[in-house]
C-alpha cells in the first residue's frame, strides 16, 4: 500500500529554489563578468554595471539562502538534517554508498531505496556546500576590495593574504564551472530516479510529498 | 609674530620663508606648487599648507642614508628624474643624504666611514631608505657591501633608524629577485628587520612624489603616514587603480578594448580584456601619476601589471590575461576552456548513461504496481 510522507519541509524546498535561481543567475553574469563578450557602441550604456549589481545582489541572496539551509540541517526532519549529509558515519549508511555506485555503474540491478537522500547524492551534496562556502568566501573577498577599509576587507582579509587575489579569482571561476556541471549531473539523476524509483522524486522538490511503498524500503 | 602665526593657521606660507627659498634659486611660485602637491597628495587639508612649509624649514635636518641591495636603481632614478624636478631638489637641498652609493662622491672606505659616523652621531635619529631586497640563501654571500652581507648590513642600520622606508616592491615585498624559485632566497626588508618601524612604498618603481610626501609628513608630524595591513601609507595605497581610473566609464559601460591598435583601443576603452590588474591593485598611480605628472601606463594605453603588490612577478602573470594560467594544465589552457570542458564532459557522460539506464528495464523499483493504461 502506498503512503504519501511528507519528506522535504518548505524551507529545504524555499533554500533550494533561491539556490537554483541564485545559480543561474550568478553563473551568467559571473561569466560575462570574467568574460565580456557583448558588444556595446554606446558609451552611455551600463551593461558591466548592471551585471554586477546583479550579481552582487544575487551573492547575498544566495549566501542567506545557504547559510539558512546550513542552520536548517539542525532544526530540521531527519532528511534534512546534517546526519543526513554524511552517510559514512554509519554502517548502513555505508552499505547505501556501495549500492548506489554499483548501481549507477551496472553493476546491480536495483537502486537501494531510501526515502530522502540517497546515499551517493547525500555525498555529492556534501562536497557541493563545501564548493559553495568556497564560492561564498572568495566572492565576498573580491568584492570587499573595492573598500578596503570597510567591513567585508576586514572579514575577508586572511584570505586574501594566504591565497592572493588572482588565485581566488582562478577559484571562484573553476568552481563555478564545477557547479555548472553538478547543476547537469543533478537534474539527470533527478530524472532518472523519477523513473526508476517511481516515487515521485522530480515533484517532491515542489511539493514536498513522497509517495512510498513500505515494503521497498 | 602673531600674525604670522595666523597666516600659518590658514594656510598661507608666511613671506620670509618664500623669501629664503628664493635665495636658494627655488621660485616662490615652484616652492608653493611644491606645498600644495604635498599636501594634496597626503590627503591633508589645504590649512596645512602653512604648517609643512615651516616644517621643511627647520633647522633639524634629518640625515638619510639610503641603502640599496637586490634592486636595479630604479627607485633612485625614478626620484632623482620624475616628479617636479623642483620637489626632489627641495627634499635633496634640506635632507643631508649621506650615504647613497649612486651619488655619493666618496667611495670605499671613505663611503663606509661616512655611514658609520652618521649612524653613531645620530643613533635613533636618521631615517633609513632602503631599495631591493635582501638574500639570506648561503649566509647572504649573494649581495656583499664592503665585505659585509646585505642581511647584516640592513639589521644594523634599521635598527637603529628611527624609521626605515622601504622604497620599491622588491625592498618592500621582495619583487622580482623573491619571485620563484628565488634562488638567493630574497626577502623585503620588514622581514630582514622584524623590530625596525618600515614603512613600504611598493611600486617598479615606486612613486618620487610618495616618497616625498611621506618624507615631508614625517617632517611635518614627527611620525611616518598612517599604514594599512602591508604596511603601506594608506594616503597613497588606500584605494584600488580601478576605483579611480580615467577609464572606468568604459569599464561600467561595457566597452573593452579586444586588442592592441583596434578601435576600442584607439578610443580609449577599458584595457580590462588585456589583462589590465587595475581591479586587484592599490595604488595612487591615476590621480598622482609618474614623470611630472605627464602619464602613467594605463593612460599609455597598457594594461596595469599590478607591480605594487605583493609577489606580483608570481601572482599577476599572466600580465595580458585577466586569470592566472591552471597549474597542471598545458600553458594555452585557460580556466574556461578547461570548464567548459568539464560541462561538456559532463553532459556527454550523463547523456550515455542516460540511454543506457533508458534501456534497462529490470532496475525498476514498483515495476508490478504499475498499471499501464490501454
Amino acid at each position: 500500500m502506498l503512503q504519501i510522507r511528507y519528506v522535504w519541509e518548505w524551507p529545504v524546498r524555499l533554500t533550494h529554489w533561491f539556490n537554483v535561481i541564485s545559480i543561474i543567475a550568478l553563473a551568467v553574469t559571473g561569466i560575462y563578468i570574467g568574460n565580456p563578450i557583448i558588444s556595446v557602441p554606446e558609451t552611455g550604456s551600463f551593461v558591466m554595471g548592471w551585471m554586477r549589481v546583479v550579481h552582487f545582489g544575487f551573492a547575498y541572496l544566495f549566501s542567506v539562502s545557504v547559510i539558512v539551509r546550513l542552520l536548517w540541517m539542525f532544526f530540521g526532519n531527519e532528511y534534512a538534517s546534517w546526519r543526513a549529509f554524511m552517510p559514512w558515519l554509519t554502517k548502513e549508511g555505508w552499505s547505501h554508498i556501495v549500492g548506489t555506485f554499483c548501481y549507477y555503474t551496472f553493476l546491480r540491478r536495483k537502486v537501494p531505496y531510501v526515502v530522502g537522500h540517497n546515499a551517493l547524492a547525500a555525498m555529492a551534496y556534501s562536497f557541493v556546500f563545501l564548493l559553495f562556502a568556497v564560492q561564498v568566501i572568495s566572492g565576498f573577498s573580491l568584492y570587499g576590495q573595492y573598500d578596503p577599509n570597510g567591513l567585508w576587507a576586514s572579514v575577508t582579509a586572511p584570505f586574501l593574504s594566504l591565497f592572493s587575489n588572482q588565485v581566488l579569482r582562478l577559484t571562484h571561476h573553476m568552481i563555478t564551472w564545477l557547479l555548472i556541471g553538478f547543476a547537469i549531473h543533478h537534474v539527470y539523476s533527478a530524472w532518472l530516479m523519477d523513473v526508476k524509483e517511481k516515487n515521485g522524486t522530480l515533484s517532491s522538490i515542489f511539493g514536498g510529498y513522497k509517495f512510498i511503498d513500505p515494503k521497498d524500503l | 609674530m602673531q600674525k604670522e602665526e595666523q597666516h600659518v593657521h590658514d594656510g598661507m606660507v608666511p613671506e620670509d620663508i618664500l623669501q629664503r627659498w628664493e635665495t636658494r634659486g627655488v621660485s616662490r611660485r615652484d616652492f608653493m606648487k611644491f606645498c600644495s602637491v604635498m599636501t594634496a597628495t597626503l590627503a591633508l587639508p589645504v590649512t596645512m599648507m602653512g604648517k609643512i612649509a615651516e616644517a621643511i624649514e627647520g633647522d633639524n635636518r634629518p640625515p638619510v642614508l639610503w641603502m640599496e641591495f637586490l634592486g636595479c636603481t630604479g627607485d633612485t632614478e625614478a626620484f632623482l628624474r620624475a616628479n617636479q624636478p623642483t620637489a626632489t631638489e627641495i627634499i635633496l637641498d634640506y635632507l643631508s643624504i649621506d650615504y647613497h652609493e649612486t651619488l655619493m662622491a666618496a667611495a670605499g672606505h671613505q663611503a663606509e666611514e661616512a655611514k658609520r659616523q652618521t649612524m653613531e652621531k645620530y643613533k635613533g635619529k636618521y631615517i633609513a631608505i632602503v631599495e631591493g631586497s635582501i638574500p639570506t640563501a648561503e649566509g647572504g654571500i649573494h649581495c656583499t657591501v664592503g665585505g659585509n652581507s646585505a642581511l647584516n648590513i640592513v639589521r644594523e642600520v634599521c635598527g637603529d633608524a628611527a624609521v626605515t622606508i622601504a622604497v620599491g616592491s622588491c625592498a618592500s615585498f621582495g619583487g622580482i629577485p623573491a619571485a620563484a624559485p628565488n634562488p638567493t632566497g630574497a626577502i623585503s626588508v620588514s622581514k630582514a628587520v622584524p623590530g625596525a618601524t618600515v614603512m613600504n612604498l611598493p611600486g617598479c618603481p615606486l612613486n618620487a612624489t610618495n616618497l616625498t610626501a611621506a618624507i615631508v609628513h614625517f617632517l611635518t608630524f614627527g611620525r611616518l603616514p598612517a599604514t594599512d595591513s602591508l604596511g603601506r601609507p594608506k594616503f597613497a595605497y588606500g584605494k584600488r587603480i580601478h576605483d579611480n581610473c580615467e577609464r572606468r566609464a568604459h569599464f561600467d559601460a561595457g566597452q573593452y578594448a579586444e586588442g592592441f591598435g583596434d578601435a576600442g583601443h584607439r578610443q580609449g576603452w577599458c584595457l580590462y580584456k588585456l589583462g589590465c590588474k587595475g581591479p586587484e591593485t592599490f595604488h595612487n598611480c591615476p590621480t598622482v601619476r609618474y614623470n611630472e605628472g605627464t602619464s602613467w601606463p594605463v593612460q599609455a594605453g597598457h594594461g596595469c601589471i599590478g607591480c605594487s603588490e605583493p609577489q606580483f612577478w608570481d601572482t599577476m602573470t599572466p600580465f595580458y590575461e585577466r586569470l592566472p594560467n591552471v597549474p597542471g594544465f598545458g600553458v594555452e589552457a585557460t580556466a574556461d576552456k578547461i570548464g567548459l570542458g568539464i560541462a561538456a564532459a559532463t553532459a556527454v557522460a550523463f547523456g550515455a548513461h542516460g540511454v543506457a539506464s533508458a534501456l534497462r528495464k529490470d532496475d525498476n523499483s514498483d515495476a508490478d504496481p504499475v498499471e499501464k493504461e490501454g
